[in-house]
């Protein structure tokens, strides 16, 4: 009945507005693209692109005020934006599947997973008494990597793992056999090697159903491994499109240019203070283009940092914790998060501390800063041994030590302006009056390039690139030696993730910060780390400098973290 | 779930404990010999006064009487009132009536306030939304006798559809118009908070991806909205409870209900102390057996609590 030859799924010119207070804002401005029969395309932008927007418009799902305003969404030859509402029902599920970003959020907490995905199967038809139905959900579940499904069908989301819950998605999303699955950042929230076997599942899932696949993601490594075809989206705009392979390396458009030189990857170096590049470098070099500059200045970096022996600012000798988890009544076992970790921090140098969700890498911050009594084990820093500290003590500690967390949407108070959240730790530690803390509050927005307007403005006038700035200026504020990062940039965009790396660089190398990183990303390790210390299980299976663990990874749970990088192997040309 | 339900109603033990010292500390303090009043204006001669003290132990330190008083309570003996009768038997009485009563204004509350909310909340903003929100208001901000006289006056006597008063015979059809004004006084704030919720939870992202399962809207609002919705409000009933109560003591009285807040208030005119302190008594026994109710139906609502260890 369909010819073979019209596309699977053709957009034509698709605007999209939403209406505000201020009038209607648009959201695409006339988007065309085409998904052939089992092809898989991805759409790469930063947030606010647009492409979370064209996913929804797609199956007419845009949320609160967002409306189809123009153009059409051919589906097999048929216009989905002009659908009446039981059309589309027909569609979602059976013919076009959804995968969507968040698993903590998308799955309803008071059903049993085993009901959403049988009521999906119901819904679209593909089976319908109640065995043949519990059967297939069985199956679907299994597909999707779930392997103890029927002992697990009547449990409850909140009794999954992120992990878990995705895959549990992703069955949702395949069990009606659709003939195209729309995936919105479907790993976007999952540790890399989740990520990693997810994504093979999903290929080969698709690839043995003939399943097109749309992939939203911000991850231009991801995007190339797994996509044929590659859309770039900026401000509701597609400005680049074309194989995969061909994007990435001839980028034509300038914006696209920016991506990618700013995608952390493996074959990035360690990223350096501009000002320390341009007086070491001579005028030949710099016309040559930054990659080279960032390399030639890396390798002078490690070289100086070997030539010149550091004494260690912090010195972590066996540290444990052990946490008591209760299991019902009032017993409750040990859990070791932490198990006998030693590491040491040369003053003025980034260490990485690297490993997935529950590797304890965390808890090992918390305990550096106090916030956690550790079980056993010593920490010094500045050769005191902060485990046995006393409550004034500790706050003495803080001024020498900061941190920056993970969250800027949720560790900037709402209620206070920007001014009064970088000048609060100068007046819980009493330092300088009124005028003096302005002054310094103008001093540090400086200092992370921000403008000094900003001071009366509020968290929700800013962007997250913002937030995390004055995050990391109020981090500052006391003028400390030692910074902890804390998944400082898991939470941002690319381009935004370069700058704050970039800033932290700067910093480091003006004011000789010690930074401790944590983050569960190997390609932003790549850019700013000197060493790395690679966690599993609460205990370091590998540390070493940043170039001997990437070049060659002692460890097998090492190269396996290496390996789910997306795009590692793929050479990003600028 | 076997510790959740143990749990639940060993917290109740503190709460009763408190409310019952509070109650007889309060009827203890009250002004007036209660043994003198018992014989109104004749003059008992004080052997007699004594004795009676004795045998009810007012002669003791108001905290022994009090212990007295929780042996009673716990063995289920609430005495005798000053007419003689058995409090337990005026207790039999009049408390199936108030539940009754109570029962049918909450069943009368849940169907009206959530059918009216989840249409409210689903047409945010729109006209039914609006006028929900008036009339809500309306409710919100008249006090209950006056709703209960227009009730008797609107509906009863001019229209003639309900019987004016119940009288003895507290049957439920005789019961429905006072039921339907407890309902009214209540039903505002069930109709704001199914509204709220709903709006809440159609925000959700499974609501989103219960759209994108290809479900049908009536299933999506039946099985995604209306139930996760229905958790806030269902707490909310608990509290309503309590008002209830207290608002059937008015009710009762203008519709003459022979209820506990009808009896309850001839006792506390009369300063009948062992009758008040038992009805009190029964009746934070019978909110407390209530929320504990409420808490199970939530975790039923709720897999997560229900899994709390």
């Amino acid at each position: 009945m369909i010819d073979q030859r019209t596309p699977l799924l053709e957009v034509k010119d698709l605007e999209v507005t939403f209406r505000t207070q201020r009038g209607e804002v648009r959201a695409l401005n006339g988007v065309n693209f085409t998904i052939e029969h089992g092809e898989t395309v991805a759409i790469v932008g930063e947030s606010g692109s647009g492409k979370s927007t064209t996913a929804a418009a797609i199956i007419n799902l845009l949320p609160g005020t967002g409306k189809i305003s123009a153009g059409q969404v051919l589906f097999e030859g048929r216009d989905l934006a002009q659908a009446s509402r039981t059309d589309l029902e027909d569609v979602r599920g059976k013919e076009i599947g959804f995968v969507p970003q968040d698993p903590m959020s998308n799955l309803n907490p008071v059903w049993s997973v085993g009901f959403q995905v049988e009521e999906t199967i119901r819904a679209n038809g593909v089976a319908t008494s109640a065995r043949e139905v519990k059967k297939k959900a069985v199956e679907v579940l299994k597909q999707a990597g779930l392997d103890d499904a029927d002992k697990r069908m009547r449990q409850f989301p909140h009794q999954f793992s992120g992990g878990m819950r995705q895959r549990v998605l992703i069955g949702i999303g395949l069990s009606g056999d659709p003939k195209l699955l729309i995936a919105d950042e479907p790993t976007s929230a999952l540790d890399v090697t989740v990520q990693r076997r997810i994504l093979d599942h999903l290929d080969t899932l698709t690839g043995d159903a003939g399943t097109a696949v749309l992939f939203i993601t911000h991850d231009l490594g991801l995007a190339a491994e797994r996509a044929e075809k590659l859309i770039v989206m900026y401000k509701g705009d597609i400005v680049e499109a074309g194989p995969s392979i061909e994007v990435l390396q001839n980028p034509l458009h300038p914006y696209t240019q920016r991506l990618i030189a700013a995608a952390p990857s493996l074959a990035s170096r360690r990223i350096q203070a501009s000002d320390k590049k341009l007086g070491e470098l001579s005028h030949a070099d710099q016309s040559l283009g930054d990659s080279v500059d960032l390399i030639s200045a890396a390798e002078e970096r490690a070289e100086h940092l070997a030539s010149t022996p550091r004494e260690s600012v912090i010195e972590i000798r066996d540290l444990t914790k052990v946490f008591k988890i209760r299991t019902g009544g009032f017993r409750s076992v040990d859990f070791t998060a932490v198990d006998k970790v030693s590491l040491e921090i040369p003053k003025g140098t980034t260490t990485a501390l690297v490993g997935e969700s529950g590797s304890g890498k965390s808890t090992v911050a918390k305990l550096l800063l106090g916030l956690e009594k550790a079980t056993s084990g010593s920490i010094s820093v500045k050769g005191r041994d902060i485990t046995t500290l006393s409550g004034r003590e500790l706050f003495g500690l803080r001024r020498t030590m900061q941190p920056v967390f993970q969250d800027p949407y949720g560790t900037l108070d709402p209620l206070v302006n920007i001014g009064n959240t970088i000048a609060e730790p100068l007046k819980i530690h009493k330092v300088g009056d009124r005028d003096s803390r302005r002054a310094r509050v103008t001093e540090l927005l400086e200092q992370v390039a921000l403008p000094t307007a900003l001071a009366d403005r509020y968290p929700n006038e800013l962007s997250g690139g913002q937030r995390q700035r004055v995050a990391v200026a109020r981090a500052l504020a006391l003028k400390p030696e030692i910074i902890v990062l804390d998944e400082a940039v898991s939470a941002l965009d690319v381009l935004v993730q370069a700058q704050i790396l970039q800033l932290l660089a700067e910093l480091q190398s003006e004011l000789g910060l010690t930074y401790l990183f944590i983050t569960h990303d190997l390609a932003v390790v790549r850019v700013i780390a000197d060493n790395v210390a690679v966690m599993q299980k609460g205990r370091i299976v590998e540390q070493a400098s940043t170039d001997e663990v990437f070049q060659s990874p002692q460890q097998q749970y090492t190269r396996d973290l290496l390996e789910a990088i997306p795009g590692a192997g793929i050479k990003l040309g600028v | 779930m076997v510790f959740y339900v143990i749990r639940r109603i060993l917290q109740a033990i503190p709460v009763l404990i408190g409310t019952t010292f509070l109650i007889y500390f309060l009827v203890f303090a009250m002004p007036g010999d209660p043994v003198a009043a018992l014989f109104g204006d004749k003059q008992p001669n004080a052997e007699l006064l004594k004795a009676l003290r004795e045998q009810y132990h007012l002669n003791e330190p108001f905290i022994v009487q009090y212990l007295y008083y929780l042996r009673d309570v716990v063995t289920g003996n609430f005495g005798t009132s000053f007419s003689g009768q058995s409090v337990n038997a005026v207790l039999a009485d009049t408390i199936p009536v108030t539940a009754r009563l109570a029962l049918m204004a909450v069943i009368i509350e849940m169907i009206v306030g959530v059918a009216i909310g989840l249409v409210a909340g689903l047409r945010k903003g729109k006209l039914f939304d609006l006028s929900s929100l008036v009339v809500s208001l309306l409710f919100l901000s008249v006090p209950i006798f006056v709703i209960a006289f227009i009730g008797q006056f609107g509906l009863g006597f001019k229209l003639g559809l309900f019987p004016t008063t119940v009288g003895a015979d507290a049957s439920i059809p005789r019961l429905l118009l006072p039921a339907i004004v407890l309902a009214a006084s209540l039903v505002a704030v069930n109709i704001r908070l199914t509204r709220g919720s709903v709006i809440e939870t159609l925000g959700n992202d499974f609501v989103r991806t219960a759209f994108s399962k290809g479900l049908s809207r009536g299933r999506v609002i039946r099985v995604h909205v209306l139930r996760n919705s229905l958790i806030p409000v269902t707490t909310q009933l608990g509290a309503d409870f309590g008002i209830l109560l207290v608002g059937a003591t008015v009710t009762e009285g203008i519709f003459n209900v022979p209820g506990v807040g009808q009896t309850l208030y001839q006792a506390i005119i009369r300063g009948e102390r062992p009758t008040v302190v038992s009805f009190v008594t029964v009746m934070v026994l019978f909110y407390l057996v209530v929320n504990i109710v409420i808490d199970l139906v939530y975790a039923v609502l709720d897999p997560r609590i229900r899994y709390v260890k």
